[in-house]
């Protein structure tokens, strides 16, 4: 299951865990990213909590937690180089994996098409 | 239900028709609808000042001419000395110079360029301060010089190693040009005024250009393969790098020229044994500072790592202490640097011989080294 965010994050769902990334219209309005800072494994996130930093060369921006959760995993490869959020931010380029706390948070994220409905009405 | 306030549309530069062909992400700034970066985006458009050459439409930013109804430029000099601590009577034909316009306390209402161009004053305003600079010299300059705006007239900046090849194939006289030289020229038929400086830390080019001619001569500077249009993100920077401030976040009514470490922009002949000691709006303040230094000095910071410190970053004497030192005014990640810079005014009491000291950035103390400005060596043809 793929869901989207209002704040433009993605989140990919097996079972009980989430990948989550930025999506490419969030990249392309960032421009390149200079530096990233992930959550800590163990972390405890509430839904819509800042979970991380990621910075352009002008300005910082929060990427939040789409639901509750303990983070599992950190992408350190991301840290270590940041275009990878440009260059493939639905691949490569994800951020952190999370244990989802509670299931019927998702239902209130976007599908893909509500989302893609959604940028294209910003851009209007 | 009341209406929300109606904000003013915002005024568009002869170039904004480029703007849009090219991409650009237009932001407001200072009233104006400007480009903020083109598709190549901010860190891509400043590595190629820096490599080869960019242009950039500065079009929102005050110009003036300033001169004396007697025809004597020396009048026009001597008048703006009594509003700026820059030697004006002392500027050559031919030449710029920076210049601060001060207050009564002191402080900095506005950081200008002003040229000699023989007969004439050309000043060089922010796009957020022309205003108010118009109406208070207006208000303070005496009845025998005339102060003429030209508002709607276009200023680009062509900035880089390339920029003298590329101008000079449209006007051969700027060869001859070294920095700070500034004079009226003919460009594609056009009646320009051509400084060699700039806001980028590299060589390059200021043109004042009469709004009707602008596009068609940015097109003509596009036309070179090299040439690309760069956005106010990137002129932000570069700047920074080069360790030039600006106006709004490193100056500010409340910031003295000695704080913001610009005392080359006082000359010797307006100083304490100069030839026209004082006479200008906080005199007694800044030339006491002159003398003494002040509390407070912007400094260069290089954090630890990779994170940017931006503006409003609080700093601290140790990684625990409580005893804050200062605040960070301007900070990105410098694409020439490749690494986090930025500018701060910090206490001098705490810079003697300490070059640590602490930024508390979300949440946590970074160690951030105080170093020299500007952070990329300047390429100016001197």
């Amino acid at each position: 299951m793929l869901k989207f965010t209002t704040d433009h994050e993605w989140i990919k769902v097996e079972g009980d865990s989430a990948t989550i990334g930025i999506t490419e219209h969030a990249q392309k309005m960032l421009g390149d990213l200079v530096f990233v800072q992930l959550p800590k494994p163990g972390a405890a996130l509430d839904a819509g909590a800042a979970a991380c930093v990621v910075e352009s060369v002008k300005a910082a921006s929060d990427v939040y937690s789409p639901v509750k959760g303990e983070v599992t995993e950190a992408n350190q490869q991301v840290v270590d180089d940041p275009t990878l959020v440009n260059s493939d931010p639905a691949g490569q380029g994800w951020l952190f994996k999370l244990k989802i706390a509670d299931r019927s948070q998702l239902d209130k994220l976007m599908d893909e098409s509500a989302y893609k409905s959604m940028i294209a009405n910003d851009q209007h | 239900m009341t209406a929300a306030p109606q904000e003013a549309p915002l005024k568009i530069t002869p170039l904004n028709q480029l703007h849009i062909e090219l991409g650009a992400r237009m932001v407001p700034f200072a009233g104006y609808d400007m480009p903020l970066q083109y598709s190549t985006g901010i860190l891509k458009e400043h590595l190629h000042v820096r490599a080869a050459v960019g242009l950039f439409d500065v079009s929102h930013m005050g110009q003036f001419e300033l001169r004396a109804r007697s025809g004597r430029l020396e009048e026009a000099a001597r008048s703006l000395e009594s509003v700026v601590p820059a030697d004006l009577i002392g500027l050559k034909p031919g030449r710029q110079r920076y210049a601060l316009l001060t207050n009564n306390q002191g402080g900095i209402r506005d950081d200008l360029m002003v040229a000699n161009l023989g007969e004439r004053l050309a000043i060089v305003a922010n796009a957020a301060c022309k205003d108010t600079d118009e109406a208070y010299l207006r208000e303070t300059l005496p009845e025998r010089c005339e102060l003429v705006r030209h508002e709607g007239r276009a200023l680009l900046a062509l900035q880089g190693p390339l920029a003298v090849e590329v101008l000079a194939a449209l006007a051969p006289a700027v060869t001859g040009m070294r920095f700070m030289d500034a004079c009226a020229m003919s460009i594609a038929g056009a009646d320009c005024i051509v400084s060699r400086s700039g806001y980028t830390g590299e060589d390059g080019f200021e043109i004042g250009i009469p709004a009707s001619d602008a596009l068609n001569i940015a097109r003509k500077l596009l036309a070179h393969p090299q040439v690309a249009m760069i956005g106010l993100g990137a002129r932000d920077s570069l700047r920074l790098e080069a360790g030039l401030c600006l106006y709004g976040s490193d100056l500010d009514s409340i910031t003295t020229p000695v704080e913001a470490a610009l005392e080359w922009s006082i000359q010797p002949s307006r100083r304490i044994g100069g030839a026209r000691c004082g006479g200008f709006p906080g005199d007694g303040l800044i030339l006491q500072q002159l003398q003494n230094g002040a509390p407070r000095r912007r400094v260069g910071l290089r954090p630890e790592g990779r994170a940017p410190i931006r503006h409003g970053t609080r700093l601290f004497r140790t990684a625990e202490s409580d005893e804050e030192i200062g605040v960070v005014t301007s900070g990105v990640f410098g694409p020439s640097v490749n690494a986090p810079v930025a500018m701060a005014y910090v206490a001098t009491s705490a810079l003697g011989g300490a070059s640590t000291i602490y930024a508390e950035l979300r949440g946590m103390r970074i160690a951030v080294s105080v170093t020299p400005l500007p952070f990329v060596p300047t390429k100016y043809k001197r």
